[in-house]
């Protein structure tokens, strides 16, 4: 932990954007989320971290609904985006995706051109007018997603033959070009080396300006470069949420303590 | 210390231990086992094929002989005004005088003795040279009192003499040819008024009587396949492909869908004589569909390919990694966006190569098809329409081989191992196109 630079953040106070109450998750019989609360808030960017296996990643995946299409799991509680249920009867979860996009632990574009990767998720929303609209679009999500130096040249290249963080960053890019709310991002360094792990990290700070950012990580001093608030997640437990800073270095519960000292995980 | 007991790698890596030479004498073995196999295979390979090719060439090669007729005007036309109505009420039995004295005339010209009746000379043509000679007429009544050079089919045992399939010492009990034809046919053959050409009407040709395995061609029953290749196309390709991404895709996982995916994977084991009896007792006791009509059969033939496509659709489908849907979802897709624009492309080539198979499986196919009464049936033209071709009586490909397999003349079994070129052919064309479709469509993710 020494090469951790713990950064005296200015936390402003934000509106929430999205805030879980008793949120209780459960695949068949495992009960996979026990009784999370927790306030998310706006354009700031918010870490998982957690044991393998302590339902980070399920948590992150009920705020856009994606646990759907896992016909075992069950899903209890209210998750409010801007003070209305994603749960509600009445929510297409089609409809809140385009709200609140994700980008995934593999890298996965589609086997397509970068262009019309990055242009599907414009397409099927409607997001365009003009043929000219949409290469703004694409060139604009490219831009934020620090890729567009890299792809100008290539466009019509297949988004699959790029390097791993190349792809996942024109993942990061596909997700922005929906113009989403909130971005929700799924170890999106697991499977990258240190320098596209760096050159994403420092595309999620830039991120911030417009979205509210969640990340799940493995990695603790990845948490503590990239994120404002932490979220520490124990076997199924949200067992501690506050501060980046002071979560690392003041944690209030003995398990946080026993994590991030790596005596546990 | 270690608590292995027994010396674990002891001695020299130059010489192979008991323990390494047992095992390198097993895969020895087990390799030689595979090249034997493999060896073994393809030597039935070779010997299928050759003897497919060795018996079946001759149908597609068939001997005519060239005869000046003239075509005599008080015969044909009595009344002299060219009136089409009067021609066509002469029948074939009226034109068997012209044959007659035109096969005459040749053997004089040649001047060999024969001491044949005249109906033993006109046995060399075939049986149908008659009505061949009436159709030249009726479609050019301006030639009447002509005399014309025609080319005759040969009859079978002619034909098979110059092929070797018929010989002086094997016709002692046929009395449909003589060995003083035979010399008849030696001279003719010398004044080069028999030939042997290639065979395009046995590809285009229609079947023929028992009378006339000389005039036998599969083409008819080509365009009968065609034709219930297109509705087993039209219908098992929609509604396969449809029915698997339902249940590969959105339908919900329950004793249901369970109880569905095990009888799907039932009725592709089912024996094809099982749809056959289905389709008699549906789409023609009940349904009313004409017998034997190419419809029928692509309907029957379509319940069995079902299965098939269904099953390898769902393969190709569930081959697709499931980061993709995950993707598509992210990004607010709908799950049908995500399936078609995404998924759907992805599995295509396995789709096609899946049906493709399929279609091959159903164009071999004989045993249903006996049951709806496309075998058996002689389709003397070939249809017009497409509509006709699939509602009139008609045949397949392998009930056509199957039909000319077990009639008596040794003529019709030549024609059916010649069938069976043409039918693997067909079949060989269609996996090399999935093959191709494959590899050209298949794409890496």
């Amino acid at each position: 932990m020494n090469d951790m630079t713990l950064l005296e953040r200015k936390v402003e106070t934000q509106d929430i954007k999205i805030e879980a109450r008793n949120v209780q998750v459960h695949y068949g019989n495992t009960h996979a989320i026990k009784d999370v609360n927790v306030k998310i808030e706006d354009k700031t960017v918010t870490a998982f971290i957690g044991p393998s296996g302590c339902g980070k990643s399920t948590f992150l995946r009920c705020m856009n609904r994606m646990n759907d299409t896992i016909q075992a799991c069950k899903v209890s509680g209210n998750i409010l985006l801007d003070g209305e249920d994603i749960y509600d009867k009445r929510v297409d979860p089609v409809q809140l995706r385009a709200k609140v996009g994700m980008v995934f632990q593999k890298p996965n574009p589609f086997p397509k051109s970068i262009y019309d990767n990055v242009a599907y998720g414009p397409k099927i929303h409607g997001l365009y007018n003009t043929k000219s609209e949409l290469d703004e679009i694409v060139e604009t999500a490219l831009r934020r997603a620090a890729i567009w130096d890299e792809v100008k040249d290539r466009l019509n290249a297949p988004g699959t033959g790029l390097s791993g963080g190349q792809q996942q960053r024109l993942c990061i890019a596909r997700a922005v070009a929906t113009a989403p709310e909130v971005l929700l991002m799924d170890e999106p360094c697991s499977a990258l080396d240190p320098i596209a792990t760096a050159q994403v990290e420092e595309l999620i700070d830039e991120l911030r300006q417009g979205f509210s950012v969640v990340i799940v990580t493995h990695s603790m001093q990845q948490a503590a470069r990239v994120s404002q608030r932490t979220a520490f997640f124990h076997l199924g437990n949200l067992v501690e949420f506050g501060e980046t800073g002071h979560v690392f270095t003041n944690p209030q519960d003995a398990r946080t303590e026993s994590y991030i000292t790596g005596r546990i995980g | 210390m270690s608590h292995i007991t027994k010396e674990a790698h002891g001695g020299s890596l130059l010489a192979q231990s008991a323990r390494t030479k047992k095992r390198n004498a097993a895969e020895t073995r087990f390799k030689a086992f595979g090249i034997a196999a493999i060896a073994v295979s393809l030597l039935m390979l070779f010997v299928l094929v050759t003897t497919i090719i060795g018996k079946g060439w001759g149908a597609y090669q068939q001997t005519f002989i060239t005869l000046q007729v003239e075509l005599l005007e008080k015969k044909l036309d009595k009344k002299g005004n060219r009136n089409l109505s009067d021609i066509k009420k002469v029948s074939t039995f009226g034109y068997a005088p012209l044959i007659k004295s035109a096969v005459t005339a040749k053997v004089e010209e040649l001047g060999v003795e024969t001491g044949l009746k005249s109906k033993q000379l006109v046995g060399l043509l075939s049986k149908g040279a008659a009505a061949q000679l009436r159709d030249f007429v009726i479609n050019n009544p301006d030639r009447i009192g002509d005399t014309v050079e025609f080319r005759f089919l040969a009859s079978s045992r002619v034909d098979g003499y110059l092929k070797g399939r018929v010989h002086r010492e094997s016709i002692d009990n046929d009395k449909n040819i003589s060995p003083a034809q035979l010399d008849l046919v030696d001279a003719l053959v010398l004044a080069g008024v028999v030939e042997k050409t290639f065979n395009i009407d046995f590809i285009i040709g229609a079947d023929a009587s028992d009378q006339r395995p000389e005039a036998a061609g599969m083409g008819v029953a080509m365009l009968g396949s065609l034709s219930m290749m297109m509705v087993v196309l039209a219908l098992s390709l929609p509604i396969g492909v449809g029915a698997s991404i339902y249940l590969e895709e959105f339908a919900p996982k329950n004793w249901l869908t369970d109880i569905i995916e095990v009888n799907i994977s039932n009725l592709a084991a089912v024996p094809s004589i099982v749809f056959g009896i289905l389709g008699l007792a549906v789409f023609i006791n009940y349904m009313h569909l004409p017998m034997s009509a190419p419809l029928v059969g692509g309907l029957v033939l379509t319940l069995m390919t079902l299965p098939t496509i269904i099953i390898s659709t769902r393969a190709a489908l569930s081959a697709v990694p499931s980061s993709i849907r995950d993707a598509a979802l992210g990004i607010g897709a709908s799950r049908m966006q995500a399936v078609f624009h995404h998924v759907l492309p992805l599995a295509a080539p396995g789709i096609l190569t899946g049906t493709i198979i399929g279609l091959a499986q159903a164009l071999g196919e004989t045993a249903p098809l006996l049951l709806i009464g496309m075998v058996g049936f002689i389709a003397s033209n070939a249809p017009d329409t497409i509509a006709e071709g699939l509602m009139s009586p008609n045949s397949a490909m392998p009930a056509q081989i199957y039909e000319w397999a077990k009639r008596a003349d040794p003529a019709f079994y030549e024609r059916a191992w010649g069938g069976i070129i043409l039918l693997l052919l067909f079949l060989v064309t269609m996996n090399t196109v999935a093959v191709i479709l494959r590899r050209r469509f298949e794409r890496r993710w």
